[in-house]
């Protein structure tokens, strides 16, 4: 409990009076006043205890990393470099960790020159010095639907209006992305980039085809618009072949061997070796990296030296079988975490009604579900969270609008171990039949009158039970050689029969 | 000024408010604090009793929104352990945190509160009451508005504009709450009247005059959303609030003497904060429910009523820890 005695005041921490409130508010950047902290925060720290079961997280298991070696970076650290690292360094990052940089983005397949690079306090600052650079209030950003729920209050404080882009299996559709653009031209409005996480996606956990990779970066040449490339957990595929890299497709497009010329790639440590270290990364054409270069030295002059050296230590390591430590570290990540979704997607099919479809990713952290329509997932995690003691992130999160999404969910899979995924999917599952079992006492449809509901909505999962509805017509010439691999990320439950749900509802 | 003593501040908890409490309790300390008292903040969980029993303080200050903190838990605990708390007592908080139930109250002591209807989750399963849902829409009409019947934050209140909305309404509703309350949409103008005990503590050296008075109205002009969320009720700038609210002399009398009416039918102590609806269409004033713990906040009415009525923070601080001494 905390426990504060004080006696006579000093003034400091003195409440404000409504002039002083009306002073402060009209103190206050035009851009604040519009940051706000959402209902759904208030409630997700209350997840935050030992008796709930959180899948809501966005974290990596860190425990799989060895304390002795840890002990032993940080030793080497100290003994070969103890005034550098604790010393300021370059803003664009120390040489030793950009090389490590460049050596991931290798394993990406992606090549980059030193210099292309400037090394940030995590991914999450690469959003943050994008918006900086590049955003007027008003101006437009293109995101996914749903897209990356820490990218929204970013997008919001720097006054951006969001267009997002509902996305199937395949991810963004290049030819609703177009409908867009055409009609903002129309309206007058430019798009100043155009944000995606092609693989795994943050929270959709759908990876973009090849095919519209290559339109995507057709479109921004012809429109001459940047793309940011938000690439977290790239290295995390657990099965299925890689993908190029939004940046490598462009670097190859605009030849001479040379560097994209319109992509923003953002990279990060955090999911393939510990988001403590606060690292990532962004490779970007020069006269945006050095505008990044220049944000960032407001911001936060160079990120830390101490954590750079730490990863330019663990990346000269060899590991057990004598590959590169790190390398092999990430081998051992994606076995636990294949392990873990596998775990994840069987409980879901034991535990979510008719009418809940979710995604099957081939990597990453994260499933998306989306459950019958009438089901509210904030309303269904306050329940959830009560009664049943466990946490996942609401649709909502990842819509700018904070409406659409309202009965989808984000499910972490990687940081839980496998019998609090397990529990946890089963205690939501109870809560989705306590709600659905009520809706049908109240509609007396005898059960969920919308199963499939949610699966004709178009959009993420969506697609799952629409397999026979025609995709996206620029898609299809490509599609043909890429065979059935287009709904390999999506599983649907099938329906069960009435009897089911009826004797479900006895049980309640 | 009165004499120092030694106020124990409880805060927090484990509710869908604990982040509002916490601001709350923070600026009640830190009033507190310049009054000259010792303040024990506590956030409230599994030690609260114990810790007040072991620091002994002379009295609590409940800061605490949410359940525990307004539904007379704490206050009924408080008394069993003989320890003088600020606000109302523990069938006041009963009567004002069950909607439903000041709702009746209010509408058998002739005040008016708009039509409703309420319905338990278990009466849904047990007695076939979804069948008395066409009769409760064409009694209220559309929009409707669906709450929990208990519950200050607004997380849970929903809107029904159809028949077809209602039943995902109710069992979002139903997520806070085993009941809900249903009640005909008044479209008007948010207002909040707070009311203020002026007991005087007579070991102060005041007079023993008792009586409640009602502050300036307060209106809460919502700046962007179409309902007054939970969102902007606490964060600022979301919402425009304007003290006291530009009213006709008789609206603001009345909307004064209907919530001092509704504090004393609910036997509120202390203080405590009524909100109202101004009907557009036929300016009549209806009253919604009452708040025994109203926000401390920088943004919290209570406070900026009084500051209008030219009682300053610390003196209102100083008045409702009076009261708990003159229960």
């Amino acid at each position: 409990m905390e426990r504060s005695t004080s006696g006579g005041g000093d003034g400091r921490g003195a409440r404000p009076t409504a002039h002083e409130l009306a002073r402060y508010e009209a103190l206050f950047a035009a851009r604040t006043r519009g940051m706000k902290s959402s209902a759904m925060r208030e409630m997700m720290a209350l997840t935050e205890r030992p008796d709930v079961i959180s899948l809501a997280g966005g974290l990596p298991d860190t425990s799989t990393f060895a304390p002795e070696l840890y002990a032993e970076l940080m030793a080497e650290v100290a003994a070969e470099s103890t005034a550098r690292a604790l010393q300021y360094g370059p803003t664009e990052g120390m040489a030793a960790t950009v090389e490590c940089v460049v050596e991931v983005m290798a394993a990406e397949g992606t090549l980059v020159h030193p210099s292309e690079v400037i090394i940030t306090t995590g991914g999450q600052q690469v959003i943050d010095l994008v918006c900086k650079t590049l955003i007027d209030p008003g101006d437009v950003i293109v995101a996914e639907a749903p897209t990356y729920p820490g990218a929204v209050p970013t997008f919001s404080a720097y006054q951006a209006d969001v267009e997002q882009i509902e996305m199937d299996a395949d991810g963004m559709p290049i030819d609703a992305l177009e409908s867009t653009l055409d009609r903002l031209q129309a309206e007058g409005r430019r798009p100043k980039f155009i944000y995606t996480i092609p693989n795994f996606q943050n929270p959709g956990g759908v990876t973009m085809s090849l095919a519209r990779r290559r339109r995507l970066i057709e479109v921004a040449r012809e429109r001459e618009l940047l793309v940011l490339e938000d690439n977290p957990y790239g290295l995390l595929r657990y099965e299925g072949e890689r993908l190029p890299t939004l940046y490598s497709l462009d670097a190859a497009a605009v030849g001479r061997g040379g560097a994209s010329d319109l992509v923003i790639y953002l990279g990060t440590f955090s999911k393939i070796l510990s988001p403590g270290l606060r690292l990532g990364w962004a490779v970007a054409p020069r006269p945006v990296l050095e505008k990044l270069n220049l944000g960032k030295q407001g911001a936060d002059l160079c990120s830390s030296a101490v954590t750079q050296m730490f990863v330019a230590a663990y990346f000269s390591g060899r590991g057990a079988q004598g590959e590169a430590g790190w390398r092999e570290y990430v081998e051992t990540l994606k076995d636990l975490y294949r392990r873990r979704r596998d775990v994840m997607l069987e409980a879901l099919s034991e535990h979510f009604g008719e009418g809940a479809v979710w995604t099957k990713p081939q990597g990453g952290l994260f499933i998306w579900a989306t459950l019958d329509e009438r089901i509210d997932t904030t309303d269904l995690l306050a329940l959830a969270r009560k009664s049943e003691g466990v946490a996942f992130v609401p649709g909502r999160a990842a819509y700018v609008d904070g409406r659409s999404g309202s009965s989808s969910m984000r499910l972490n899979f990687a940081g839980v171990p496998d019998q609090d995924i397990r529990e946890g999917i089963r205690r939501i599952g109870k809560a989705i039949r306590e709600q659905l079992g009520l809706l049908g006492s109240l509609t007396g449809s005898g059960g969920p009158s919308a199963a499939g509901k949610a699966a004709g909505k178009p959009g993420v999962g969506g697609k799952a039970s629409a397999a026979g509805a025609s995709g996206p017509a620029e898609d299809d010439a490509a599609r043909a050689g890429e065979a059935d691999t287009r709904l390999a990320d999506v599983v649907a439950l099938p329906r069960r029969d009435g009897t089911a749900s009826a004797r479900r509802r006895q049980d309640r | 000024m009165s004499e120092a003593r030694k106020v124990a501040v409880l805060k927090g908890g484990r509710s869908l408010e604990r982040s509002v409490s916490l601001r709350s309790g923070a600026q009640v300390q830190d009033g507190l604090a310049r009054l000259g008292h010792e303040v024990v903040a506590l956030d409230v969980g599994p030690e609260l009793v114990p810790e007040l029993l072991a620091s002994g303080p002379d009295v609590a200050f409940v800061a605490l929104h949410g359940p525990d903190g307004e539904d007379g838990t704490v206050q009924g605990l408080l008394e069993a352990i003989g320890l003088p708390y600020t606000g109302s007592g523990p069938a006041a908080c009963m009567r004002c945190t069950d909607k439903v139930l000041a709702k009746h109250l209010m509408r058998e002591a002739g005040i008016p509160t708009p039509a409703f209807r309420a319905l338990r989750e278990r009466s849904i399963q047990e007695l076939g009451a979804a069948a008395a849902l066409p009769a409760m829409q064409g009694e209220l009409g559309f929009p409707l508005v669906v709450k929990p019947a208990k519950g200050g934050s607004a997380l849970g209140v929903k809107f029904a504009r159809t028949g077809e909305e209602l039943p995902s309404s109710l069992v979002g509703a139903f997520s806070y709450d085993r009941t809900v309350l249903l009640e005909r949409y008044v479209k008007g103008r948010d207002l909040a009247v707070s009311i203020l005990d002026t007991h005087e503590d007579p070991r102060a050296g005041g007079a023993a005059e008792a009586g409640a008075t009602a502050l300036p109205v307060v209106e809460a002009v919502p700046r962007e959303e179409d309902f007054f969320d939970y969102e902007s009720r606490y964060e600022i700038g979301m919402t425009t609030f304007v003290c006291p609210a530009e009213l006709a002399p008789e609206t603001t009398a009345r909307a004064q003497e209907l919530a001092l009416k509704v504090y004393e039918l609910l036997g509120c102590h202390g203080f405590a904060r009524v909100d109202l609806m101004l009907e557009q269409d036929t300016d009549e004033l209806w009253v919604l429910e009452t708040n025994v713990v109203p926000g401390m906040t920088e943004t919290s009415l209570l406070p900026q009523a009084a500051d209008a009525a030219g009682i300053g923070f610390d003196e209102l601080l100083e008045r409702i820890l009076a009261s708990a001494l003159t229960r």
